[in-house]
């Protein structure tokens, strides 16, 4: 209950949250290669890892707060129109299917450690490199604050800082902030790649017990929508209108399938997933992953629905972020609600410290030597990316600080307007060299603009700015900002390359081939990555 | 600087397995964008509403359609390799 703290959960969730830290600083010394201080070795672990391991990394992505308090928070506040999520991770995996080996490719052949590399080489812009850059870390920003957010809420329920003053008040933040960036700092990507598989395990668990135990405690599925549709239809006196639905109604069906397509276009562009994309051992690794994880697909879709069981539970929150940790707590005994509440904590932390490190090597490689120190060494390198993804974590901070916390899905879509508008540059490069860098960069601009304009102007639930979805032009029904935008970019990229294409603008030069994008491990030039110290893959899991 | 048209591995020819390849891959987004198909509440399963369980059968089936696709893809690039080492 919100009086008081809960003295088991908390020890339990304290003995959790312990071991694995203490885990990810272990972790540093785990497969470690030859020379520690560099920035593949830090970044991206050696780029070594197999089938087993990147699956961990990249649903160490997908499993974040975003699946456990979030989207379920969603369903609780709306009904139908959280759901999206799920197709939203069911389109994810057929757009990663079809452009990611080509990246995978590509960056083997010619070193490249970020998606700005990639663009770099491909257009021989550093503009657009740094534009991508510059995109991609802020974009990461609110990702990660929605981490935070959701680590507070768990210690929020669990009773630590309820106080008046501030600083008891933020406690729960500063010190979810504190470990996340104790542990990545020390250790790099292998303390989230071996965490991961902890992480992933205490999930489950919760999941599995989670989607048992409580429908059966509240009377079956019949009897929890029957609630959830009561409720649902009931007047919001102040709108006038039904607080939500339980299928989508004809007036939100764009906005349900932009927010899907847009969320699952932006998913695989984030800095932190071509981190992970890259750190596989091969081509056919990334398409492998496609085919097993949906599985996490299933999950999400699982999870949300704890959405329609809070409702039925008859939790009453203000902040719909706390409804899914309150459920917990209500619902579970006490030791139990400690290990669902580490289950959530961590399944925050990892995400997060991927997301801060994919982000930092952004910085590293294509602003700081792109732009400041050109001839930095490799443990220079290492060192200056510690400290910037100790950076983006007070970014992420400043997100969770200034923006509307209870609806943390809007943290997670604000990141997706922007990184959407990286699309034509990236993805279009990944296929066609047919586009013009000073259009790309124009298109960007215009999206960027655009999209933040558009987002800043649109109320969300109790604030007036950084809402998600608002009137497509032209179409005129309600659609995700983020895509609105993105058609947006691609309309000026289009017609500014026909345009600079007339006038005979300079192209750059293109340092790739075409069959640089069909290499796989094991043919001539592909580059050989650090040979771990102990060889093999930890498989079984 | 530009893209060279001869080279074994741009033999930009569409087989059909690879049209196969490449409808398993689309099919999702026909499905789950064509959201009015499938907002309605009955026919309920176990007490879950119809939109929400459809939506969570698109999971495996979409993972059974990129399995296809990707032992087709598979396939397709060995055929290539092999075609390239002539």
């Amino acid at each position: 209950m919100k009086d008081g703290v809960n003295g088991v959960a908390l020890a339990v969730f304290i003995f959790f949250f312990l071991a694995v830290t203490v885990m990810g600083f272990m972790a540093s010394k785990w497969r470690r290669a030859e020379n520690a201080d560099n920035l593949d070795e830090w970044g991206l672990g050696g780029r070594s890892f197999g089938t087993w391991v990147t699956w961990f990394l990249l649903g160490g992505d997908l499993y974040t707060a975003y699946t456990f308090v979030a989207v379920p928070a969603a369903i609780y506040a709306g009904g139908a129109a959280g759901f999206f999520a799920v197709p939203y991770t069911i389109l994810c995996y057929p757009l990663v299917f079809t452009f990611l080996p080509r990246l995978w490719s590509v960056a083997h052949k010619h070193g490249y450690v970020t998606s700005s590399d990639f663009v770099r080489g491909r257009f021989g812009s550093k503009g657009l490199s740094l534009a991508l850059a510059l995109t991609g870390i802020l974009a990461t920003m609110p990702y990660i604050a929605l981490q935070l957010v959701g680590i507070q809420a768990v210690l929020d329920v669990l009773g630590v800082g309820g106080g008046s003053n501030w600083f008891m008040k933020d406690l729960p933040l500063l010190i979810a902030f504190g470990v996340l960036a104790a542990y990545t700092y020390s250790s790099g990507l292998r303390a989230p790649a071996l965490i991961a598989f902890v992480k992933d395990a205490l999930i489950y668990i919760v999941i599995i017990v989670a989607i048992i135990y409580i429908p059966i405690k509240l009377g079956g599925f019949d009897h929890i929508f029957a609630k959830a549709g009561e409720a649902f239809a009931v007047q919001n006196p102040e709108t006038g209108k039904p607080r939500g639905a339980l299928v989508s109604g004809p007036d939100a069906q764009w906005a349900y399938a932009t927010l899907a397509l847009g969320s699952a276009m932006a998913l695989f562009l984030y800095p932190h997933s071509v981190t992970a994309v890259l750190s596989g051992k091969g081509r056919n690794v990334i398409r492998r992953n496609t085919t097993i994880l949906p599985l996490y697909s299933l999950m999400l879709g699982l999870l949300a629905m704890l959405g329609f069981m809070a409702i039925a539970a008859g939790i009453k929150v203000k902040n719909g972020q706390l409804a899914i940790p309150q459920l917990f707590e209500n619902m579970f005994p006490d030791w139990f609600t400690g290990v669902a509440f580490a289950a959530i904590g961590i399944g925050a932390l990892v995400p997060a410290a991927i997301m801060s490190i994919a982000a930092a090597n952004l910085f590293t490689r294509n602003i700081y030597k792109d732009f400041i120190r050109p001839d930095a060494s490799p443990a220079h390198e290492a060192k200056v990316s510690k400290l910037a993804s100790l950076l983006v974590k007070v970014g992420a901070l400043v997100f969770v600080l200034t923006m509307d916390k209870t609806v943390a899905i809007n943290f997670q879509l604000l990141g997706g307007i922007w990184i959407l508008q990286t699309v034509p540059a990236l993805v279009g490069g990944l296929f066609t060299r047919w586009f013009h860098r000073w259009a790309l960069l124009a298109g960007w601009a215009a999206g960027m603009v655009y999209g933040t304009w558009k987002a800043y102007d649109t109320p969300s639930a109790t604030q007036d700015h950084f809402g998600n979805t608002n009137l497509i032009p032209l179409i005129g029904e309600k659609g995700y900002i983020g895509l609105t935008a993105f058609v947006f970019n691609v309309i000026v990229v289009i017609v500014l390359t026909v345009v600079l294409k007339a006038f005979g603008a300079p192209e750059g030069v293109d340092e790739t081939t075409a069959a640089d994008y069909t290499a796989d491990a094991g043919d001539p030039g592909v580059e050989q990555e650090l040979p771990p110290a102990t060889a093999g893959v930890p498989g079984g899991h | 600087m530009t893209e060279p048209p001869e080279g074994g591995s741009r033999r930009a020819v569409v087989t059909a397995p690879l049209a196969v390849a490449g409808l398993c891959l689309a099919l999702p987004f026909a499905a789950m964008l064509w959201v009015s198909s499938y907002a309605r509440t009955g026919p309920a399963f176990i007490g879950i509403p119809f939109f929400y369980w459809y939506q969570m059968l698109w999971v495996p089936i979409s993972t059974l359609l990129t399995v296809a696709a990707y032992v087709i893809v598979r396939r397709h690039e060995r055929a290539r390799k092999a075609g390239e080492q002539r």
